[in-house]
């Protein structure tokens, strides 16, 4: 009893005598701090991407040679498709939604979440959406094996495993939209006095843009997710030439979710790695301004190219030529935000732990991701590219070593100030170069195997493909392998690491950093005083009480 | 075999497998050959780019470490250096757009054709007609089914070949109108420089002119189901009297193989006909032994669609199924002959031992004159 109405608590009654942490299962189920639901977003991540992670090695196990070995090709179409959507709507989302929780309020001085008990509800959705992704494999004709992307008419086909997936994604939606209303409404009205718009971390504005972008296209998805449903079912016919509907329109409704989607997984990346680079290079991010300008502009733009998904459908030329040209200037803001870290980077005095590997490993192959991404924008040449590992190469060089590494970016700076504890750096440092070495063994002979020919999403193949698949296989293997090193050294470190000091980064300047390690459970319930300079570098704060 | 091909991967990369796998398959058309070259650029230029730009940073990762000693300057902004970082990239962008643009215009230009041909996708097959010739035909998948499971049985085109490919003349500018009688496939030939979505209800346009003779070979690029992975296109480009002579050989046999819809055919013939169509069309959901995917595809054998309610049988083949999308209305792609064949196969092959015969005439009755 005492936890749950502790835990419901508003954070100012707590100050009166609740002190004690929630304990047992009920801190959980019916949590409202923002550090709880932050770890169970990271947690329930982890788990996701290991669920997609395995998916992902049966693909490459299939793949290793020629031939039908362990998969029918439905099954193999299942596993793409799950792949897909789970590592998206599973992992990486819910991971950046965790840090997000976990962050902000310490970053600008918030005592919690604006809306913690829907905070709760934002968390609590996301593991029947999972647990109906995951039977849907055991459903009559499986689960859905139309790609991530659903694509009508083809998804109107299948057994009842898309009903499932729809579902899913109606609920996944609710969440992700859920949480960043709460994200949104923290940021503009939690900030601590002297935490001035222009002034805030690179990561809360990140999320803040992020969080429009997942209100403005959650809702997209959800409406055209449900046009198929009721297509499946009560004799719609949206996508149905037949019935005066239109196949093309469900690629142009999606990807109006998509392609801002994209985004949404990479500019909250971008705010992380705008900390850990000026932290450990010692010195301050150049060009803020243009920074939160650059990340706005690339917000705005990615609602402007959503068809260049869709250059082999036959679209006009003028279409063609817009959506290129929009595509392209994309790589004007993005590489401002490249140029950047590199001029913070410049004249510092740099020293290399692991976030600061995973972050210049980030920039590095983020950008091998953002100029194969320049040569798929031309329409011209994407005609060739479109649909093939070329294209599978690139949006994992964007979102493996793009999202992801930037996430063990950010769970190892933050470790310390999480837990209270150091991570091993020698274990640290290992995890990095073993996943930098097998994730470009992996993902980099794709661009070949694309170029020379290889649609994506079969599960067999002609021999002349065969060597560069089963490098990929090897490197997948290997790459995933090394996840467990990271998993280890996690759940080692949690019990047994070394006591973290409160900044355990030199050269860490923003406000998690001013307060005792790990957080205190209600931090900042008294709102400090703050002098602020640029990216939310403190350079005074009075006052501010915790519990 | 593979391990060796591995070791060999990483050891040391000869040239000519360099050239002939790490890029863009040799183009055969002006296209294709302006899409290699215009990637090639694209390839210098965002190459020289992270050259450059990673350059800078590595060099500053030497010098400027604190392990070297390097003392932090504290600059955070300098307006003249981010308008020149964000101009340069501007014009290098328009550069490139330039030529981009010139290509698009060309490909989209599918005016002026002199052979036209009608491509429709099917799950998971290829249909070509002739629209001017008055020929049609369906391209199947010719790799045989135990090549899949067994090394041995595997050619060099191995799921890269068809039992009739599409045939077209040199030196002409071809105008493929594409669609589809189920979901969006794509028709893509790499080396003709040539990928467009085939969309159900709708028609698309793409051309293309083949400078020289040869077989070029291609897959559907747009995931379409089960068997995305095994409908592949093959292209033969003949030289113009070449053509000429395929197309009157074509016109001939056509004309040969009409077939009296009234003919009464015997039990063994149907059978010998309807295992060839089943082959084609039927065999990847229900499988050779009639056993289906269980879940999925209803198994035929011993099925009482396929042993009692003939009527039902011969409906569903002709006008596919209103529970499930995926078995297609077979009368829109098959003759009464074909279908009467498989229908008859279906019914005495494996278990089903019903000894009924489905004729030609039966089928056109059911299709109540429609046909």
């Amino acid at each position: 009893m005492t936890a749950i109405d502790s835990a419901l608590q508003p954070a100012h009654d707590t100050a009166h005598g609740h002190h004690a942490k929630p304990g047992g299962i009920t801190r959980w189920l019916f949590a409202t701090n923002h550090k709880d639901i932050g770890s169970l977003y990271l947690w329930f991540a982890f788990s996701m991407f290991i669920f997609g992670g395995v998916l992902a090695l049966c693909i490459r196990a299939e793949l290793f040679r020629p031939g039908l070995q362990f998969w029918q090709p439905e099954l193999f179409n299942q596993f793409t498709t799950l792949h897909g959507l789970i590592m998206v709507f599973g992992a990486i989302m819910p991971a950046f939604t965790g840090l997000a929780n976990w962050m902000l309020p310490l970053m600008i001085g918030a005592p919690d979440m604006a809306f913690a008990r829907m905070n709760n509800w934002s968390f609590w959705l996301l593991p029947p959406a999972a647990l109906l992704l995951l039977i849907s494999f055991a459903v009559p004709g499986g689960a859905a094996a139309a790609g991530w992307t659903l694509y009508a008419p083809l998804s109107t086909q299948m057994g009842m495993g898309m009903d499932l997936t729809i579902f899913a994604i109606h609920i996944m939606g609710v969440s992700s939209i859920m949480g960043s209303i709460n994200i949104i409404v923290t940021i503009l009205n939690l900030r601590a006095p002297g935490m001035t718009m222009m002034k805030m971390p690179m990561f809360a504005w990140a999320s803040l843009i992020t969080a429009y972008l997942i209100i403005a296209v959650m809702p997209v998805l959800a409406g055209v997710v449900t046009m198929v449903l009721t297509d499946r079912h009560f004799g719609t016919h949206f996508f149905n030439a037949a019935g005066g509907g239109d196949p093309v329109l469900y690629q142009h409704i999606f990807w109006f979710f998509g392609h801002p989607e994209v985004y949404i997984m990479a500019l909250p990346a971008f705010g992380i790695v705008s900390h850990i680079i000026p932290t450990f290079s010692r010195k301050p991010l150049f060009g803020y301004t243009s920074m939160v300008y650059a990340t706005s502009s690339i917000a705005i733009l990615s609602f402007m190219v959503w068809a260049h998904h869709m250059f082999t459908t036959g679209m006009p030329a003028t279409a063609q030529l817009f959506f290129m040209y929009a595509t392209m200037l994309i790589a004007v803001p993005t590489g401002v935000k490249v140029f950047n870290w590199i001029g913070t980077m410049w004249q510092g005095s740099m020293s290399f732990e692991t976030p600061m590997l995973f972050a210049i490993g980030f920039i590095c192959l983020f950008t091998v991701g953002g100029l194969s991404g320049v040569t798929l924008s031309i329409a011209a040449i994407d005609i060739q590219l479109q649909d093939t590992y070329y294209v599978v190469a690139h949006f994992h060089y964007v979102l493996v070593a793009g999202a992801l590494f930037s996430l063990f970016a950010a769970v190892y700076y933050w470790f310390p100030k999480m837990t209270g504890r150091m991570y091993s750096e020698f274990w640290g440092k290992f995890h990095f170069w073993w996943s930098l070495l097998w994730f470009n063994v992996t993902f980099f002979p794709m661009h070949f195997l694309g170029l020379a020919g290889m649609p994506r999403r079969i599960p067999d193949y002609n021999m002349q493909f065969t060597d560069f698949n089963t490098l990929a296989s090897v490197g997948a293997f290997c790459f995933g392998l090394g996840q467990l090193i990271f998993f280890a050294n996690m759940l080692h470190s949690l019990r047994h690491g070394r006591p973290a000091a409160a900044k355990p980064w030199e050269g860490a300047d923003t406000l998690e950093w001013q307060i005792a390690t790990p957080a205190p459970y209600h931090s900042f319930v008294e709102a400090p005083d703050l002098e602020v300079g640029e990216n939310g570098r403190i350079n005074a704060m009075h006052g501010g009480k915790h519990h | 075999m593979a391990s060796r091909r591995v070791l060999l991967l990483l050891t040391g990369w000869s040239p000519a497998v360099l050239a002939a796998n790490v890029n863009l398959p040799p183009p055969v058309t002006g296209i294709a050959q302006d899409i290699y070259d215009l990637h090639m650029l694209l390839l210098y230029i965002t190459g020289g780019i992270f050259v450059l730009v990673f350059g800078v940073m590595f060099w500053a990762i030497l010098r400027h470490r604190k392990s070297a000693g390097h003392q932090a300057k504290h600059f955070h902004e300098n307006t003249t250096v981010e308008i020149i970082w964000t101009l340069i990239p501007l014009l290098i962008l328009v550069a490139m757009a330039w030529p981009a643009t010139r290509l698009i215009l060309q490909q989209k230009s599918s005016a002026g054709a002199e052979l036209t041909i009608k491509v429709t996708g099917y799950q998971w097959k290829w249909h070509y007609d002739y629209l001017d010739d008055g020929i049609a035909f369906m391209s199947h998948l010719a790799t045989p089914q135990s090549a899949i499971h067994q090394v041995a049985d595997r050619g060099e085109h191995y799921l890269l070949e068809v039992d009739q490919p599409l045939v077209v003349p040199t030196g002409t500018k071809v105008r493929l109108l594409l669609t589809a009688n189920d979901v969006i496939h794509a028709w893509w030939v790499p080396q003709l420089g040539v990928k467009q979505d085939a969309i159900p209800g709708f028609v698309r346009d793409v051309w293309f002119k083949v400078d020289r003779p040869g077989t070029y070979r291609g897959q559907c690029a747009e995931l379409c189901g089960k068997d995305h992975g095994f409908m592949p296109i093959v292209v033969e480009a003949k030289a113009q009297a070449d053509y000429a002579r395929w197309l009157a050989a074509r016109k001939q046999a056509a004309a040969a193989n009409l077939e009296d819809p009234n003919k009464v055919w015997p039990l063994a013939e149907l059978m010998a006909r309807g295992e060839k169509v089943y082959t084609q069309n039927c065999v990847a959901c229900h499988q050779a032994n009639g056993k289906g995917i269980p879940g999925a595809f209803p198994a035929l054998d011993g099925s009482v669609m396929a042993t009692k309610d003939k009527p039902g049988h011969i409906d569903i083949v002709l006008n596919g199924s209103k529970k499930n999308a995926a078995m297609a209305a077979w009368g829109k792609q098959l003759s009464d002959t074909d279908i009467a064949a498989v229908i008859t196969y279906e019914r005495n092959a494996w278990g089903n031992h019903t000894g009924d015969v489905v004729q030609p005439k039966d089928i056109k009755a059911a299709r109540g004159g429609k046909a």
